[in-house]
């Protein structure tokens, strides 16, 4: 059987590519570098958009990596199913790509914040989050300006009411509405999350935990299952 | 309106020259006039006039700085040191790490956000150009009075600054230093240090040889920032008129840094940059003459081809601009393409502006004609020196016998370490360090509030086997300690940056320093530099590590009332394997609390004299240098052996706040009793002193090792609790310590 393949995407600017396909590797699957500038998947089984400031963030976050030739790919391979898992800057580059509802803004502080962030997993009916326990509560690294997630009240309802909530903040640290942490689309195969699962991974290094662990093995099961 | 030409200057020999404008003395002007044989041109003014100034030159500070190569120890993992862009350190099994601190003191004071930004964006190029890939940073902050209005101008924007750029370009912030004193007001420090990772034999200098081959200036364009930035900005004292100098802060661009990181790697691992310089103070000035003086000696560079943001800038302009995000490369003529190819790829603009000679000057020409024609060393290396006078301030006698025997001692000491730990500079720094990323790349090991940032050794570099190695790093300076004596105040921050290295269980291979001082040309500001410098000299060969590098910053004044004497310095330590770290505090119960090092009455320039009696007199703590290296050796052995569990060194505050802090670190308390005074065991500052918790199977060992090296060692008591009990004395429960330690800052910056 030949490993599953995950495909980590780096744009101009994106930030912790390296830690993503880092993560990928350790529950072995194989990591796949996709080239914001490519109109090519290479075939992958899943992608994951990691963090960063992609264009420099400039204009808004995510507003101009949705141009970028592979999201061409990426869009109606994500709608015909293929798993998508976009951290922090991935996650405001699905919802500017509307493959995702809603948006991410400022922070209510007005600051960037980096910390070691308690999180409720809510839906594990996705294939990144198969691995945890409904209700889990999980430590993940949050480190971002602007991850106060919003939307309007009709789509919060919907999001609540179709199970579509897959993170909750356990103490709210940027005036999210409803705590939301992470959101699905409604087929489930698109997720987004504002923590940062490949920040814990490993013992040694990263946040104090290895929480993260669980999405990777995850996409791994969902995929050898498959 | 046409410009000044070589021509022109040799037909107008006498016509006036704004060389005092520049910042430059009649005797400099008349040298550069011997130099040339003719009055400069304009564009030749303006190389020289920020070539020579303080900031470029070191001409007030070279004779001393001489001593850190002169009294250097032996070292064999020095591989390159002082007077490239970074010192580069051998840190085993073919790696080297690359480091420097830099200062970026009155850009930020003058727009906090900006001079802090480009502060980390400059240190980062210096790293890139000796051939590494930036892997962390860190910053030294001085701040005036916590509750100063200024502060909170000045604070929060240089903490954004460095949060935005440094997280926008993916370098995790893994420690440095937030201290607030009232003699900083309107002259804060910000010093930036950058660490960077490289095999050892892929080392790249500043440097052009070569005749044929091509200059290529890449990265931003060219705009009217910082013009005059370094000379105006680094060598004249501020009044009240910042105002007229604000645009001469430069505006950074992390986006465009991150994509000139990622493009310089690329380059080199394709092997086609022959030599390499960032620009940064001073800019196309610095980096021609610079490269070409270090390299075949001559270069030709057609200025109409440096690509503008702003037209309608002059030749002087362009020679003198700070854009930030630029570099200049020489670049064999046959692997050009190759090397566009790349910039190509990272949407990093590219253009050959020149290329090498064999002339031996360095000729520039604009519109046809030669604007500028100098033999490049005489800018880049034979600027002016000078010796400057120096003695003992006045009132420095009468600082050293004001003691502080004559303070009143506490009886509540509960209330004086909640007092200590409350303050602004003992508090927790989390308002400050929450806002920058310390885990992007994935290889912090500790980061703040630890003693000492801690990476992994793990670049996917062709040909570099796995290594279990890590580096640590910390920086220290304590202005109070050199005020009181710079000499041993130097010493005192070498040894605990030192300390800070050996008790995450690394040892210490390497010095950078930042020397922050008022005016070089008050003589007892100039006692305070020499005397400093002579004592980090000393005491970087008693401790057995070099300098590397790093820089001066002097007019860190207002008016006539200079800044205290702030040595900033950088160690670099390596650790074997770093799955060995010893992590901060007190990581579970029922470990034994050990004190290692003696205590002293020393209360001098201490935190308690600052906070309780707003007192600064008396003689700082003794540098006990000997001991330092006793104690690392015992750190660095025990944690190799799987000795000790927890550390944390005892630095301001002393034994109570280290107590606290070590509680803090993951909420276990502890039980402790004391053998003499309590006031003076608990809050003297006495050096070489670390506090570590041990197994009780291990302490037989533990302390046999301490025997050997003859590290005094003491048997406090055990961590548990969920409070910090001193025997007889007081109890706190954690979470008062907590409320206590976290609510300082927000109360402040909110």
């Amino acid at each position: 059987m030949s490993a599953a393949r995950v495909g980590v995407v780096t744009f101009p600017g994106t930030l912790d590519d390296q830690d993503a396909a880092r993560a990928v590797r350790l529950v072995g699957a194989q990591a796949v570098p996709l080239w914001h500038a490519d109109h090519d998947l290479k075939g992958v089984d899943a992608v994951f958009l990691p963090g960063g400031f992609s264009y420099g963030d400039y204009l808004r976050c995510g507003a101009i990596s949705r141009f970028a030739p592979l999201m061409d790919e990426l869009v109606p391979a994500a709608k015909a199913g293929l798993p998508v898992l976009g951290t922090c800057n991935g996650f405001q580059i699905l919802c500017e790509a509307h493959l995702l509802p809603g948006a991410l803004t400022r922070n209510a502080s007005l600051h960037y914040i980096c910390r070691d962030q308690k999180l409720r997993i809510e839906q594990t009916a996705t294939p990144w989050t198969n691995a945890f326990a409904p209700g889990q509560e999980i430590v993940l690294p949050i480190k971002h300006g602007e991850g106060r997630y919003v939307a309007d009240a009709d789509t919060l309802a919907e999001l609540e009411a179709n199970g579509q909530v897959v993170v909750r903040y356990l103490g709210n640290p940027n005036g999210s509405l409803n705590d939301i942490a992470g959101i699905r689309n409604a087929a489930g195969n698109v997720v987004g999350l504002m923590p940062h699962p490949e920040h814990a991974v490993e013992e040694l290094v990263g946040a104090p935990s290895t929480d993260g662990l669980g999405f990777f093995t995850s996409i791994l099961k969902n995929l050898v299952d498959a | 309106m046409s410009t000044d030409n070589v021509k022109r200057a040799v037909e107008t020999p006498d016509e006036p020259m704004p060389f005092a404008e520049l910042g430059m003395k009649q005797d400099e002007y008349d040298r550069v006039k011997e130099i040339l044989g003719r009055r400069p041109t304009g564009s030749e003014l303006a190389i020289y006039s920020v070539m020579w100034s303080e900031h470029c030159s070191y001409k007030s500070s070279k004779v001393h700085l001489r001593q850190f190569a002169t009294k250097a120890p032996k070292s064999d993992a020095l591989l390159v040191g002082m007077g490239e862009n970074a010192g580069v350190v051998d840190i085993g099994d073919g790696w080297a790490a690359t480091f420097k601190i830099e200062s970026h003191n009155h850009p930020s004071y003058v727009e906090p956000h900006q001079g802090a930004a480009t502060g980390v964006g400059g240190i980062v190029r210096d790293i890139m150009s000796m051939g590494a890939r930036p892997i962390a940073v860190m910053d030294s902050l001085r701040f005036g009075g916590a509750d100063a209005v200024d502060t909170r101008r000045v604070l929060p924007g240089v903490v954004e600054g460095i949060s935005h750029y440094g997280n926008c370009l993916g370098l995790p912030n893994i420690g440095g230093e937030v201290v607030f004193d009232p003699c900083y007001i309107g002259n804060p420090l910000v010093n930036a240090l950058c660490v960077g990772l490289l095999r050892k034999d892929q080392i790249k200098l500043a440097t052009a040889p070569g005749p044929g081959n091509k200059v290529v200036l890449f990265g931003a364009s060219t705009g009217p920032d910082g013009i005059g930035g370094a000379s105006v900005l680094a060598s004249a004292t501020f009044e009240d008129e910042s105002q007229a100098k604000r645009p001469a802060v430069q505006v950074g661009d992390p986006f465009m840094e991150k994509l000139l990181i990622e493009c310089c790697l690329e380059l080199y691992a394709a092997d086609v940059v022959v030599g390499i310089q960032d620009l940064g103070a001073a800019g196309v000035s610095c980096a021609t003459t610079e490269l070409a003086a270090k390299g075949t000696g001559g270069m030709h560079v057609d200025l109409n081809l440096v690509p503008l943001r702003d037209p309608s800038l002059r030749p002087e302009e362009i020679l003198m601009s700070e854009s930030q995000e630029r570099m200049m490369a020489v670049v064999r003529p046959d692997d050009i393409p190759a090397f566009m190819a790349i910039c190509e790829k990272w949407d990093v603009p590219a253009t050959v502006i020149g290329e090498v000679t064999d002339t031996g000057r360095l000729v520039m020409t604009w519109d046809g004609e030669v604007i500028v024609d100098i033999p490049p060393g005489t800018a880049a290396d034979e600027g002016p020196v000078y010796e400057r006078p120096y003695h003992e301030p006045a009132g420095q006698s009468a600082l050293n016998a004001d003691t502080p025997d004559r303070l009143e001692r506490p009886a509540d000491l509960r209330a004086t370490l909640l007092q200590l730990l409350g303050s602004p500079n003992l508090a927790s720094k989390e308002w400050v360090t929450s806002q920058y990323d310390r885990y992007v790349r994935s290889n912090t090991v500790l980061a703040q509030p630890a003693d000492a940032g801690m990476l992994r050794i793990s670049e996917a570099i062709a040909g570099a086997e796995p290594t279990t190695r890590g580096i640590a790093l910390a920086t220290d300076g304590n202005g109070r300690y050199a005020k009181l004596d710079p000499y041993a105040g130097a010493q005192l921050a070498l040894a605990e940056a030192y300390r800070n290295v050996a008790v995450t269980g690394a040892k210490p291979l390497a010095v950078t320093n930042c020397l922050n001082f008022g005016s070089p040309e008050d003589p007892e500001v100039m006692w305070q530099f020499a005397e400093a410098v002579r004592g980090l000299a000393d005491a970087c060969r008693t401790l057995g590590v070099p300098v590397t590098g790093g820089n001066v910053s002097f007019y860190n004044q207002t008016g006539a009332t200079a800044i205290h004497p702030t040595p900033v310095v950088g160690v670099l330590g390596v650790i074997e394997d770093v799955a060995k770290r010893v992590p901060s505090g007190f990581v579970a119960e029922g470990l034994r609390v050990v004190l290692l090092g003696d205590t002293r009455e020393e209360f001098g320039g201490s935190e308690w004299a600052h906070v309780a009696h707003h007192h600064l007199g008396g003689l700082p703590p003794h540098a006990s240098l000997e001991a330092e290296r006793a104690l690392a050796t015992v750190l660095v052995e025990a944690a190799r052996r799987g000795l000790v569990d927890g550390s944390h060194d005892l630095s301001d505050g002393g034994l109570a706040v280290a107590l606290a802090e070590s509680c803090l670190a993951r909420g276990v308390g502890a039980t402790v009793t004391l053998s003499g005074d309590p006031f003076v065991d608990l809050f003297s500052e006495s050096a070489a002193r670390a506090l570590v918790v041990v197994r009780p199977e291990a302490y037989e060992e533990f302390a046999s090792l301490c025997g050997r090296h003859d590290v005094p060692c003491y048997g406090l008591g055990h961590t548990g609790g969920s409070s910090l009990v001193v025997e007889d004395v007081f109890e706190v429960s954690i979470e008062e310590l907590r409320e206590t330690h976290e609510a300082a800052l927000p109360a402040l910056f909110g």
